[in-house]
């Protein structure tokens, strides 16, 4: 007789301990949850003081712009079905919206940020609207579209400084600034991402995602949440789009380029998506990778792309999702 | 209660392509009544609740909800308006806990402008409200039923999780797509009194059923519907006792 | 009268890039954003074909759609089999590939010199005193000869057939034996076939460079969106209608127009007509 077993996974019995409210019944259970949380925060925040070159420094501050793209991107695609192809296309828009604020109306960046993140989110947003009550591939149809035929429209006609874009924005007044400036931001994205989709809203979200009929049977409008969900996800990327012109004091086409449309979905996959917290460690990945094969030209980017198709095709679940599994649960053999 | 329908369904016709599914058919639903339609399948019943709800965009013809006529609304804004709807594929949050699955509808304009649940106070823990809605519909209040994943719970509580999603919604009409089918007689003898519950609160339900025994219990007025046509309404008897009724349901001798 | 002869051209052009997408979508439901990045790649063999190994034309031409063939029948095979089903994953995929092959061509060496085919026939003719060249003429006889030869196949030859089933209701061709996946790798390869098609014929008339895969991928989508996702007949017409706007639109406003026409045709079409001209599938979430 042959004994047939399989592989039985449960939950770890602290994890059961820490559901709702016994989470404070002691040090252990409150380690638990913090230990991650606390690990990231501080590892993030501490980063700026490790590296000591200041062109590594500026590499941290673009990887945290990728994490604000992979995190929209993630959010959309996982809890909404929307698949974004297109970050390149919040990149663009946010950081032209702070360019032309700053350069023509003399904005400082602390104003040029937030206006280009509800006012490029609105944009944004705005021109994805047709596309929403449609099935999900015309939404990454024209995502997809729009940075390319944006960059080519502003080449063609000359707008906003053309193929040379805008130059002269001006930077942040200070080294440190910059630096923790984004990284608290991209804290403070993936907190409250987090906290979003583990509210009531985050149910509807996922109901609009898996069973549409449902919510709209309760009487809930599916373009409002979609629309709700896009622009968040475009803000932040807007946002990032304009910490970047403030970063190299310049606005141009190359914002539309290729990189900001495929990284984020590289790292998302890569990362473990669904997690939120995945994607940021795709791009902490990702990104100092791509910079050092700079020499290679666009080779990176055929490079990120087949792992991207590796990984899918593979169907890995992620770093982040195998991690997550590691912590949470325990594996074991079990008799059939 | 006034006199005046509540709802009223004028020459609905729609067609799929080459075949009409729904050809002129009219009817009128009493306020607190609950109304039976029947037929043979594929008679077009659920299309009509389609077209009612809003779901599918009808060809040609006219519904009125009290008066305000809702043809071509979203499906969203008439169930705002109170027209609520199960579904015959039932439709759970699979992942989600029972009591979760009624948090979406909870999260519904016209759910929280109601300022609480059948009764005065603020909508204040939505969660507590669930539980509260799924006892009302038959899950023991105590048991841990409420908190098994919806795709773990049997087809009698999926039936009432559905009705329990439409009474989230405080709606005055529900339309009933088959909540009777997949039932062993049991759970159906449970549901029962529910329905008569809901009646006396003054909804008005309108049920597609096929277990005719079960649903004349129920039903105050039926209405037959075959190949997309009106044969016949009025109370159970009468309407059972039509002709045309008959061969429909059970074929004629003639060739 | 020049607008309809170049409109007629510039249609026929569209037409020929976006029939390939169409195809495969219409019979597959894959959105194959390889499309622009396969019209490219054959540019790229026909010329390495013809230049570096030096065989004469017409056998390059061959060969390249053959190649580009089953290259479109690789991708189908080993990667966008595994994630059928899988909306989220097929488009990704299909994405990054394209990507992969565009930005690969950008980086392998292709570049600092103008690459250029040869036209077929050198020279041009006058039509009602507007000079046209030999080159466009044949695009537009051949461009018809092969809507017209698709045509023919989808309606008389079995394997056509089978595809038109499976593009009309993808269940019931399975329940008459109809190979899903067997068909879907017929239907990217011909639609490989069909974009290599495309790029041999209207290469030659301009530089053979990687922006024209990106170009070419929205103009095919551009022009399936406006005749309907999965119709051919539409994304033929709407081919002529996006044609003709855009060479209206170029000598009336300004030569840079193309890429804008194309852009307001879609959001047009969504806003107003999200299922395109013809569209028979259900573009909008219902399914009750």
């Amino acid at each position: 007789m042959i004994e047939e077993r399989r592989k039985e996974r449960l939950d770890r019995g602290i994890k059961v301990r820490t559901e709702g409210i016994y989470a404070i019944s002691s040090w252990e259970e409150m380690g638990y949850l913090l230990l991650p949380r606390l690990a990231l925060i501080c590892g993030m925040l501490a980063i700026p003081l490790v590296i000591p070159s200041l062109y590594w420094q500026r590499v941290i501050s673009i990887v945290c712009i990728y994490s604000l793209l992979a995190l929209g991107f993630d959010f959309l695609a996982h809890f909404l079905g929307l698949v974004s192809l297109g970050g390149a296309f919040f990149i663009g828009t946010g950081g032209y919206i702070a360019a032309i604020l700053n350069t023509s109306l003399g904005l400082p960046p602390v104003l040029t940020l937030p206006v280009a993140t509800i006012g490029g989110g609105a944009i944004c947003t705005l021109l994805l609207y047709p596309c929403l009550p449609l099935r999900g591939v015309y939404f990454a149809i024209v995502t997809l579209m729009y940075p390319l035929v944006l960059a080519r429209i502003i080449e063609a006609l000359d707008i906003m400084g053309g193929t040379e874009g805008i130059l002269g924005v001006a930077s942040f007044p200070n080294r440190w600034i910059e630096q923790y400036g984004i990284l608290v931001i991209v804290i403070v994205s993936l907190f409250g991402l987090r906290r979003l989709v583990n509210e009531d809203i985050g149910l509807v979200f996922r109901g609009v995602k898996d069973n549409d009929q449902a919510v709209k049977a309760s009487a809930l409008s599916i373009n409002f949440y979609k629309s709700i969900a896009v622009f968040i996800a475009s803000a932040l990327g807007c946002l990032g789009g304009a910490y970047l012109a403030h970063i190299y004091m310049w606005s141009g086409i190359s914002q539309f380029a290729l990189d900001f449309s495929i990284i984020p979905i590289a790292a998302t996959v890569i990362g473990g998506g669904g997690t939120l917290v995945g994607p940021i460690l795709g791009c902490f990945i990702l990104v100092p990778i791509s910079e050092l094969l700079r020499a290679f030209g666009t080779l990176r980017i055929v490079f990120y792309s087949l792992i991207l198709v590796a990984f899918i095709v593979f169907r890995s679940e992620g770093i982040m999702v195998y991690a997550q599994r590691k912590y949470h649960q325990f594996e074991r053999w079990v008799k059939v | 209660m006034s006199s005046e329908p509540i709802l009223q369904v004028t020459n609905v016709k729609k067609a799929f392509g080459g075949l009409q599914a729904l050809n002129d058919v009219s009817f009128d639903v009493k306020e607190a009544e609950v109304f039976g339609i029947i037929g043979p399948n594929g008679s077009g019943k659920t299309t009509l609740i389609n077209c009612i709800t809003g779901f599918i965009k009808m060809d040609s013809g006219r519904v009125s909800f009290r008066g305000r006529d809702i043809s071509r609304q979203a499906p969203h804004k008439i169930a705002a308006m109170g027209v609520t709807r199960t579904f015959q594929i039932m439709r759970p949050y699979y992942t989600l806990p029972a009591y979760k699955n009624l948090i979406v509808p909870l999260f519904s304009p016209r759910a929280r402008k109601g300022g609480g649940w059948r009764g005065g106070g603020k909508l204040g823990d939505r969660d507590t409200v669930c539980i509260d809605i799924l006892e009302e519909i038959g899950f023991e209040r105590d048991s841990f039923v409420p908190y098994k994943l919806a795709s773990t719970l049997p087809t009698g509580y999926l039936k009432r999780l559905e009705i329990a999603r439409c009474l989230a919604l405080r709606p005055e009409i529900i339309l009933c797509d088959e909540v009777f089918s997949g039932l062993s007689m049991s759970e159906i003898a449970s549901m029962v009194p529910l329905i008569e519950r809901l009646q006396m609160e003054g909804i008005t339900l309108v049920m597609i059923e096929h277990r005719l025994r079960e649903l004349f219990r129920v039903a105050t007025r039926v209405m037959v519907l075959n190949f997309g046509e009106k044969l016949a309404e009025g109370i159970p008897e009468e309407v059972m006792a039509d002709e045309e009724v008959k061969r429909a349901y059970l074929g004629s001798e003639e060739v | 009268m020049d607008i309809l002869i170049y409109g007629i051209i510039n249609s026929i052009s569209l037409a020929l890039i976006a029939i390939g997408f169409a195809l495969v979508y219409g019979i597959s439901r894959l959105a194959n954003f390889a499309h622009g990045a396969l019209y490219v790649v054959t540019g790229f063999i026909v010329w390495s074909i013809l230049n570096i190994l030096q065989i004469n034309y017409i056998l390059s031409i061959v060969l390249s759609l053959i190649i580009i063939g089953i290259i479109g029948a690789a991708i189908y095979q080993f990667i966008l089999i595994r994630v059928r089903g899988m909306a989220i994953s097929e488009i990704i995929a299909s994405y990054a590939i394209g990507l992969a092959m565009l930005e690969g061509l950008r980086w392998g060496g292709f570049k600092g010199m103008t690459y250029t085919l040869p036209v077929f026939i050198e020279g041009s003719i006058e039509i009602s005193g507007i000079p046209v060249d030999f080159q466009r003429i044949l695009v537009v006889l051949i461009g018809v000869l092969v809507v017209f030869l698709l045509w023919l196949f989808t309606h008389y030859n079995r394997i056509g057939l089978a595809l038109r089933g499976m593009a009309q209701d993808e269940r019931a061709a399975m329940m008459l034996g109809i190979d899903s996946d067997r068909m879907a790798l017929v239907a990217m390869a011909l639609g490989s076939l069909l974009a290599g098609l495309a790029a041999v014929l209207l290469l030659p008339m301009g530089n053979i460079v990687v922006e024209a895969g990106y170009n070419k991928l929205i103009m095919a989508i551009a022009v399936c969106i406006v005749g309907g996702l999965g119709s051919w007949v539409g994304a033929v017409l709407a081919a002529f209608l996006i044609g003709f706007a855009q060479i209206i639109t170029v000598k009336y406003i300004a030569s840079h127009f193309h890429m804008v026409v194309a852009l307001l045709a879609i959001i047009i079409t969504l806003i107003f007509r999200p299922s395109g001209l013809f569209g028979r599938q259900k573009e909008l979430e219902e399914r009750v």
